[in-house]
């Protein structure tokens, strides 16, 4: 059985906004009936303010997705709809507490159920821009399309490529053998043959150095100063904040304020951060708790 | 009342007879069987005596016919290794697309050496056409491997016959038998079948132990080479004390064969009977009339099998689905898609498994709860309205991407 935090456990057994709404004037309807997840989200939404009133799911899934939907309503409900759909669904996979790697798709499909709700609204056509494979990589979430496409695209060649381009590959390293055959597939279609021992093409990280030259320290601060700021209004809904305390290498120490104080989705949160952090200066970035910096300079020092 | 266990084909309870005498093999008798003092004088004779109950319990003519291995996975990889090592030139196999994956995926990764699949279709009943089996025989076959009984549904093939098949075309032939083993009898040395697996924790022995049966002259090349151990046909130290707890095992299952098939059977058939009759829009997956006595695979329409299984638990009760979900893949189990049956039902498959431990008050508790936990999950589908699902379910409800 699937290790489901308290709070999955809480929506399954307790929906919140079970059933259709009656007088919706939004409905999204997404999902894979062969993946065996689909979802209808309907809508009462004022037509002055564009705030949500009312907002009920009819989901045919699993546990996780029923929890999704049901959260999902939670978050949004008395929202306007451009605040809804700033929703991500990270954030609904944090208001669960966390979803296991091969669910995380539940929360996407909550997004996306919200997207399209909002565009039947608004009489936009929604499209799905998604399409999912079988889970390649089981410590990030990546799956066989994602690593297919970037395999195309960056003309990739070896297991490492696949590594520094999705970071498939890059925890337990368990999933490599089956990386090995997306290559083998992909390179076949190119008319490739794939060579365990190929040199790799470059790192997009020191692609980035490449042209550029590489930060020094005080551009890195700058740099994370921007990130942080840009974070900040997220966390600021959740009552929390975010301050940078030191800098040291690769390393950034902060510390989580207000409500992420002490919050057990701290060390989530700061994963997240670190994971945005990587993706704008495109070179690896620890983020550290502020508290856990004594520790370690003592250790450097002695 | 306690929790219900209905989920025995996915493991069994280890019966505490089979406990017992696994006991001193840890404590007292722990010498290593081909050591010669008294920690290990009496390993031998309990392995012995293992041998000769596994050998009666599927009717093998010799006992020197019984290779103990790890587990099921074990037997079959060894099988199937071992006859296309055996016959170089034989570049085919014959399989279903039904078997468990310890088959499937090691056929799937044969494949990408060279070797032909062919993987038998099934119908929506989940049986076998022989005629396009007896087509696909040829002397480019180095072995057939199909299931004795499919661990999902029940359904048993007939492999007696189509060993028959096998050995008149000159082709080797080998079941997966863990589901079947100790659930309905089986007289080997009366067939023509020359490999089979078996497994341990689905018989009430514990996890980590199984047997390959090879046939008396099969020609044979072994997984594990090293010492003399099975007669240098598995090397590797024996598992004495599981070995032991196998025999014990055996003679127990052999014991309760009838009972497995008059009283495990009728709680199967009550169960059955109850939720098709309390509950609409179900139905049983696999050959109703030839299947094995203690399992009923039970399709669910418009609701998910994972949420199903929760609510379940919830209640105390055990059992096990063929949904994507459960497994964390994308497709429902290969079995309900090989059956052709739709995504709408086979998502929703729960697969109830009985062993001897089980009661018919159990059966009641489950009959009980069973309603409930289904009306609530279809409240929330989109595919159901009120009381019926609505009307052209795929068209009435088909979102973006389906």
């Amino acid at each position: 059985m699937w290790d489901y935090s308290d709070k999955v456990k809480e929506h399954f057994f307790n929906p919140k906004n079970a059933g259709a709404v009656v007088d919706a004037n939004a409905i999204g309807e997404v999902g894979s009936i062969s993946c065996g997840d689909a979802l209808r989200l309907t809508l009462k939404v004022d037509d002055d303010s564009e705030v949500i009133l009312e907002a009920g799911f009819q989901t045919f899934g699993c546990g996780s997705a029923i929890a999704s939907s049901s959260v999902l309503t939670e978050i949004i409900k008395g929202m306007t709809l451009d605040e809804a759909l700033k929703v991500t669904n990270q954030d609904i996979a944090d208001h669960l507490e966390g979803l296991p790697p091969e669910k995380m798709h539940c929360s996407v499909m909550g997004r996306e159920a919200l997207q399209a709700a909002i565009a039947n609204y608004r009489g936009e056509e929604w499209k799905d821009d998604h399409e999912e494979g079988a889970l390649i990589c089981k410590c990030f979430a990546i799956d066989a399309v994602m690593i297919e496409e970037m395999i195309w695209a960056n003309k990739l060649r070896t297991v490492e490529d696949v590594t520094n381009f999705t970071k498939a590959g890059g925890g337990c390293a368990a999933c490599h053998e089956d990386i090995e055959a997306i290559l083998e597939k992909v390179l076949a279609e190119k008319g490739e043959k794939f060579d365990p021992s190929a040199e790799s093409v470059s790192k997009p990280a020191e692609k980035v150095a490449a042209v550029k030259a590489p930060l020094t320290n005080l551009q890195r601060i700058k740099k994370i100063e921007q990130v942080l700021e840009s974070l900040r209004p997220s966390l600021m809904a959740d009552g929390g904040d975010v301050e940078l305390v030191e800098v040291i290498g690769n390393t950034a120490y902060v510390n989580m304020t207000g409500a992420c104080n002490g919050c057990q989705m701290a060390a989530m949160t700061i994963a997240g951060i670190q994971q945005r952090l990587m993706e704008v200066m495109g070179e690896f970035i620890k983020v550290v708790p502020a508290s856990e910096m004594s520790k370690l300079v003592n250790i450097e020092v002695a | 009342m306690t929790d219900i266990y209905l989920d025995n084909n996915a493991t069994t309870k280890v019966d505490p007879a089979v406990v017992d005498v696994m006991i001193p093999y840890f404590l007292e008798q722990y010498g290593n069987p081909s050591s010669i003092h008294k920690f290990a004088d009496g390993v031998a004779r309990g392995l012995k005596q293992a041998r000769q109950q596994v050998q009666a319990l599927i009717g093998a003519e010799h006992d020197s016919e019984i290779i103990f291995t790890s587990c099921g996975t074990e037997s079959n990889s060894t099988a199937i290794l071992s006859a296309i090592k055996a016959q170089p030139n034989k570049k085919e196999i014959i399989t279903t697309t039904v078997e468990h994956p310890a088959i499937l995926n090691l056929c799937e990764h044969l494949e990408k050496e060279g070797y032909t699949i062919h993987r038998m279709p099934v119908d929506k009943a989940g049986r076998l056409n022989l005629e396009s089996y007896k087509r696909l025989l040829s002397d480019q076959v180095a072995i057939v491997s199909v299931m004795w009984a499919n661990n999902e549904t029940g359904t048993i093939f007939p492999v007696a016959e189509m060993a028959e098949m096998a050995n008149a075309a000159g082709v080797m032939f080998h079941t997966d038998a863990v589901q079947a083993v100790g659930k309905i009898p089986m007289m080997l040395q009366d067939t023509k079948i020359d490999m089979l697996s078996l497994s341990g924790h689905k018989l009430h022995a514990p996890k980590g132990i199984g047997v390959l049966y090879l046939r008396r002259g099969t020609r044979y090349r072994p997984l594990l080479r090293g010492g003399h151990q099975e007669r240098g046909r598995r090397a590797g130290t024996e598992n004495t004390a599981s070995i032991v707890g196998l025999g014990k095992a055996c003679e127990l299952a052999l014991e309760y064969i009838e009972y497995e098939n008059t009283k495990v059977k009728a709680m199967r058939d009550r169960l059955e009977q109850g939720i098709t009759e309390q509950i609409g829009h179900c139905f049983v997956t696999g050959d109703m009339y030839n299947r094995l006595p203690n399992t009923t695979d039970i399709a669910f329409e418009y609701i998910e099998g994972e949420s199903i299984l929760m609510l379940l638990n919830k209640a105390g009760i055990a059992a096990s689905s063929g949904s994507a979900c459960t497994s964390g893949s994308l497709e429902p189990s290969h079995v309900m898609r090989a059956m052709d049956i739709p995504y709408t039902a086979a998502h929703g498959t729960i697969r109830f498994s009985f062993s001897r431990y089980n009661t018919m008050a159990e059966v009641d508790k489950v009959l009980e709860v069973m309603p409930g936990i289904v009306a609530t999950l279809r409240k929330l589908s989109p595919y159901w309205d009120g009381n019926g699902p609505v009307a052209n379910p795929e068209q009435a409800f088909a979102p973006t991407y389906s």
